[in-house]
């Protein structure tokens, strides 16, 4: 055996240990959904006796998801998510790249420097500090959706301008705009046609990084929505934990129900997904 | 014109309470009346004779500790795992990125079930959450797992912007793999490291929503974190002022432990 032979064996040996020991750390990371997957075709009796049994002693059952999707009133409470994560994302994405063009644009304002000093400033402050005095300030206009919408797209502003800012920046030359100036375009013309379809990649990692901020929020959803109907799915399965913690069957059904929309996404979207919190977390 | 909506919502939800918060600490509002008298420093030093207060930050800083060091170690090393060109590597990086997906509450309560009732059923013991340092080893336990994922992401991309030049040259200079990993790799990737402690410490320090799910401050209240009382304080007993004033407190905590981090990173960073 030569020495390069050598090596190379040496180096296929290694990859399998590492792979035998990613394999155990990944079963160990998804274990416990596969519990909460099992669990969920079982009776309560059956769960109660022995969570770790792959199918109940009263066998297969789909009971619990029609039961626990009446009463969480999943639908509503699914669409509702849906309504505030879509609009909230969308206006952050439009809003935040239009108020970084216009600070990138104007950097010898002072007007513009001053903002985004605060906007940079403002990213660490945590929402612990903020959420007594948003109740006591928009006290009267709480449980509505347009003003969940609007108070997640205020507070992801400063990290999206941010990250806007940058890549409008570095990547898009002044002399673009100039030409369409030149070819006729308007301000507002040259903004949508020529400098946002550029932005796309920071588009991706924005809209991805706050769409997942906001479907998965609590505390803000928690302090504006105190209505019934008007519940976030993390809401909701707060509260319908609070009421039916003795159900354990039930539970299971309801938190699968919850992971489900994303665990479905995240399945067709993984590459996107992965790369654009990579580059959102390196950039930020 | 262009940019004032954004600015606009901006001012109004982060800038403007920011602002009336610090205002509100001065006054001893319930949170109902009208009326906000003003107490000046009263709620401050109120604040700082909280018991419980301090108590619940003792614990945060406790918690925040071990749960930066092992997010950091554990993703560190998941990283290192999956960039050696591995069969598959791909897709283990996808999974171990799936507890970020899913937001705290509903973590919380599939890891308050394992905890419960898988737990029990494997050891035949009782259940971790009813002990003291029980909750507080479940709550570092689920954290690590949560943020790992995440923080295991930003650490690949460290590991890919080590160039293979950089690499090969300490080989061919006699490294040993151990060696070129602490002395050349480690090195070069300092600005992840500042980044992922930076990210992990601010994280920690407010923790909420698996506090929230999964003990909920329970056995009697011996793992309230901080964030958790200053809700409680301010929402369930109505001391807003008081509330606020410690909220304001645990800001400075986190903003002072958080940028004291960065500049102590920054100050080492090397470039190839």
């Amino acid at each position: 055996m030569t020495e390069n032979e050598r090596a190379a064996r040496k180096k296929k040996i290694a990859h399998v240990f590492m792979w035998i020991i990613l394999l155990i750390l990944f079963i160990c990371f998804i274990f416990p959904f596969i519990l909460v997957v099992i669990n969920v075709f079982k009776t309560k009796g059956d769960i109660t006796a022995n969570p770790l049994s792959l199918i109940g002693a009263h066998g297969f059952t789909l009971e619990n998801f029609p039961e626990a999707m009446k009463k969480m009133n999943f639908l509503t409470v699914f669409g509702n998510s849906l309504i505030i994560t879509v609009c909230s994302t969308i206006l952050t994405i439009v809003l935040s790249s239009m108020t970084a063009f216009v600070i990138v644009r104007n950097g010898r304002w002072k007007l513009c420097t001053l903002i985004f000093s605060l906007m940079i400033a403002s990213m660490v402050i945590p929402f612990q500090v903020l959420m007594v005095p948003i109740v006591s300030v928009y006290g009267g206009i709480l449980n509505s959706r347009i003003t969940l919408i609007l108070m997640h797209v205020g507070f992801s502003m400063s990290m999206a301008v941010f990250m806007f800012h940058g890549a409008i920046k570095t990547n898009i030359p002044l002399e673009l705009e100039e030409a369409a100036t030149i070819d006729g375009c308007n301000r507002w013309q040259t903004y949508w046609r020529v400098v946002f379809p550029l932005l796309k990649p920071t588009i991706a990692t924005v809209g991805i990084i706050n769409a997942m901020a906001y479907w998965n929020d609590y505390l803000l959803p928690s302090l504006v929505l105190k209505k019934k109907d008007l519940y976030t799915i993390p809401i909701a399965t707060q509260a319908f934990y609070g009421t039916y913690s003795t159900d354990i069957g039930l539970i299971m059904a309801a938190l699968l129900l919850a992971m489900l929309p994303i665990l479905i996404l995240y399945v067709f979207l993984q590459r996107f997904i992965v790369e654009g919190v990579t580059s959102g977390a390196v950039k930020g | 014109m262009f940019g004032g909506p954004g600015t606009a919502l901006f001012l109004a939800v982060v800038i403007v309470p920011f602002v009336y918060g610090l205002y509100l600490t001065l006054t001893s509002w319930d949170g109902v009346s009208a009326t906000k008298p003003f107490v000046g420093l009263q709620n401050f030093i109120e604040a700082f004779s909280d018991g419980d207060y301090w108590a619940a930050m003792g614990r945060t800083v406790i918690y925040s500790i071990f749960a930066v060091v092992l997010i950091n170690i554990v993703s560190f090393a998941l990283a290192y795992l999956v960039t050696q060109g591995i069969k598959g590597q791909n897709f283990f990086r996808a999974g171990f990125f799936v507890p970020n997906l899913i937001g705290g509450i509903v973590l919380g309560y599939v890891w308050k079930f394992v905890f419960n009732r898988a737990f029990v059923a494997i050891f035949s013991s009782t259940s971790l959450l009813a002990t003291t340092e029980g909750a507080m080893f479940c709550l570092i336990l689920v954290s690590v797992w949560q943020y790992a994922g995440y923080m295991m992401l930003i650490y690949v991309a460290g590991f890919m912007s080590v160039s293979k030049d950089v690499q090969e040259a300490s080989r061919i200079d006699g490294c040993t793999s151990s060696q070129a990993m602490r002395n050349v790799t480690i090195p070069l990737m300092r600005s992840s490291f500042v980044q992922c402690i930076f990210l992990s410490i601010t994280r920690c320090f407010v923790v909420y929503d698996v506090n929230l799910s999964l003990t909920n401050g329970a056995p009697y209240s011996s793992s309230v974190m901080a964030a958790m009382h200053v809700y409680n304080q301010a929402f369930t007993y109505k001391n807003y002022g008081l509330g606020q004033a410690e909220a304001v407190i645990l800001f400075a905590v986190c903003a002072i432990v958080g940028v004291t981090q960065v500049l102590i990173g920054k100050r080492g960073e090397v470039e190839a």
